[in-house]
């Protein structure tokens, strides 16, 4: 039996890299469709956040207006799910870069950042996808973006920003966990992590500490920046803090200093897996 | 450079930091003739793997030369990576996708168009007997599909030089034979192979020439029938239940022996040097049932790999 010999295309850098990258976007993509539950569990989780925390506590907290918590939560909730892509991502490149398929990438006439590539274009898809499915939850239950459409996109926009820094923590700290088996600190930190915000609750009804760590969180400026932006419910005494008046500016700032920081220690982490 | 020679390794290094000393390589030289079958033999530790991940770019050599089908390794990592194929020890494929999606992204990674991609992946999923599960989850495919479907993901563009790292370690006996007979195809096909192994029936089935590999240095490099002539024949072990059965069997196992047979009073046991294991056990087996005796075992003994190391280094082959 014989091997064709098959001539492929000549070699042309930025082409080969965008349908090296699309290639394997689609091939993450597929792992969707073959694994349905995986994708739907990662969009549904928020809304049962949403309705759980919503509609059992939602009762007890004291809004600032007489707007109903609700209104508040929502976008809580959207900077908390941007926040728990981080695991994914992670999770994802530990399981690509530890088993034998990343020999297999490497080994291809590619250039092999395509593979961190694909992840990212997949990521973000899967982050937009969750966050229109959560705006059309907060839509039902009520939530509603006051300052107009271009003042809720550039919310979004801010949303997605802080995904795309997350996404260079996640593929670092996804390079650095060698088990994918074994259940990350990550998995439990994001918890603690993501609550210690304010996503739920004024930050200034905590202990002093804490309440300051959770004004400074980079996730609480995002979600600070998108009520401003949407015009949904803050509270009086946490919008003195200096943090909390130039929240849109921090909305920028923190997911700038995230990429600059990991978005080289990811690239030069995965080109020492030849070491 | 050598047009002839697919692989070259020239006093190639590699140490480990952090790792169990030995894993390395230590002046690793290496000539593969264009069109022949390199089997790579040692035990686990001895730098097999680490010189297949060198040649194929995946690591950095610390000093020293490789050059595989014309490219350095070092500085012509990409033309050298469009022609080769590598089946690494983990099988190397997406458990999550179908095998003919598999096929087909790794063809579009070779920079096939959509439709060659496809077509290629029919094809080799078709000549591995693999089309009735092209379209099954990867993650239900036995240990020995999912190495044929490696080994067809490292064919989607006909390789130069093809490094096949360990393929039927944790395999059962069918499952090596088919993989075997996929690799035989393979070698009919004139594709250079380098092939690692820790089983020496498997480089003596394949390979033309067998490199011993030891602490990250080769200690011998010949054919398989003048390594195994180093090594002395075949032998033919025949354990019987009654000690009155030894004389006959000695008799009848003379005339066939190439060497001294050793007798063990103690097991009953004879060991019988031949030159045909197979021929010799027949015959044995016949005589044996016409004089009535029964054998308690008879098999034939390959030299084991250990038996090869201790031959050629005078200490055992594990290491560890």
């Amino acid at each position: 039996m014989s091997v064709p010999t098959i001539t492929n295309r000549p070699y042309h850098p930025l082409r080969w890299f965008i349908t090296d990258a699309l290639a394997i976007t689609q091939r993450d993509l597929r792992h969707w469709i073959q694994q349905p539950a995986t994708i739907l569990l990662t969009w549904g989780f928020p809304i049962m956040l949403t309705l759980m925390f919503g509609g059992l506590f939602g009762g007890a907290m004291k809004v600032p207006t007489d707007s109903s918590y609700f209104t508040f939560l929502m976008p809580g909730i959207f900077g908390l799910t941007i926040f728990f892509g981080l695991e994914g991502t992670a999770q994802a490149i530990t399981v690509d870069t530890t088993r034998g398929i990343i020999d297999r990438f490497r080994s291809l006439p590619i250039n092999s950042s395509t593979v961190i590539f694909g992840r990212c274009l997949t990521d973000m898809l899967d982050s937009t996808i969750g966050l229109v499915i959560l705006i059309g939850t907060g839509l039902v239950l009520g939530w509603r973006w006051q300052h107009g459409f271009a003042a809720a996109l550039a919310g979004f926009g801010l949303l997605l920003f802080l995904r795309f820094a997350l996404l260079w923590l996640g593929i670092y700290l996804g390079l650095k966990r060698k088990n994918p088996g074994l259940a990350s600190p990550l998995q439990i930190l994001v918890w603690p992590i993501g609550f210690l915000s304010n996503v739920f609750v004024d930050p200034a009804t905590m202990p002093g500490w804490l309440g300051a760590l959770a004004t400074w969180n980079p996730l609480s400026a995002t979600i600070a920046a998108t009520r401003q932006l949407f015009g949904n419910p803050t509270f009086p005494a946490t919008a003195e803090s200096w943090a909390a008046q130039h929240a849109i500016l921090l909305a920028l700032l923190w997911p700038l200093l995230i990429t600059v920081i990991f978005l080289p220690l990811s690239a030069y982490t995965f080109r020492r897996l030849d070491h | 450079m050598s047009s002839s020679l697919a692989i070259i390794a020239e006093d190639v290094h590699k140490h480990y930091p952090n790792s169990t000393p030995g894993a390395g390589l230590n002046g690793f030289n290496l000539q593969v003739p264009t069109g022949t079958v390199c089997g790579l033999l040692g035990p686990n530790g001895a730098g097999k793997t680490t010189a297949v991940r060198i040649l194929t770019t995946l690591l950095q050599l610390d000093a020293g030369r490789a050059i595989v089908a014309g490219y350095d390794v070092q500085h012509q990592g990409r033309q050298l990576r469009e022609v080769i194929g590598l089946v690494g020890q983990a099988a190397a494929v997406d458990e999550i996708i179908t095998g003919q999606q598999n096929l087909e992204l790794f063809g579009k990674l070779h920079h096939l168009n959509g439709a060659t991609a496809r077509q290629r992946a029919a094809e080799l999923l078709e000549r591995f007997g693999l089309s009735a599960a092209a379209n099954l989850s990867v993650g239900k495919y036995s240990g020995g599909m999912r190495r044929k479907l490696d080994l067809a993901a490292s064919l989607l563009v006909a390789p130069s030089v093809l490094f096949v790292d360990e393929p039927t370690t944790g395999l059962d006996p069918a499952a090596r034979q088919e993989v075997w007979t996929a690799l035989r195809e393979l070698i009919a096909t004139g594709t250079t192979i380098l092939l690692t192994t820790q089983y020496l029936e498997e480089a003596d089935q394949l390979a033309d020439q067998i490199v011993l590999l030891q602490a990250g240095k080769v200690i011998a490099a010949d054919t398989p029938t003048a390594l195994k002539q180093a090594l002395g024949s075949e032998r033919l072990e025949l354990r019987l239940h009654q000690a009155e059965d030894l004389a006959p069997s000695l008799t009848i196992a003379q005339p066939l022996t190439v060497g001294d047979i050793g007798v063990d009073q103690e097991t009953l046991t004879l060991s019988i040097p031949v030159t045909s294991g197979i021929q010799s056990l027949l015959a044995v087996a016949n005589h044996l049932n016409q004089h009535g005796i029964e054998p308690a075992d008879l098999q034939i003994r390959r030299p084991t790999l250990d038996e090869v190391f201790l031959h050629l280094t005078q200490q055992p082959a594990t290491v560890q």
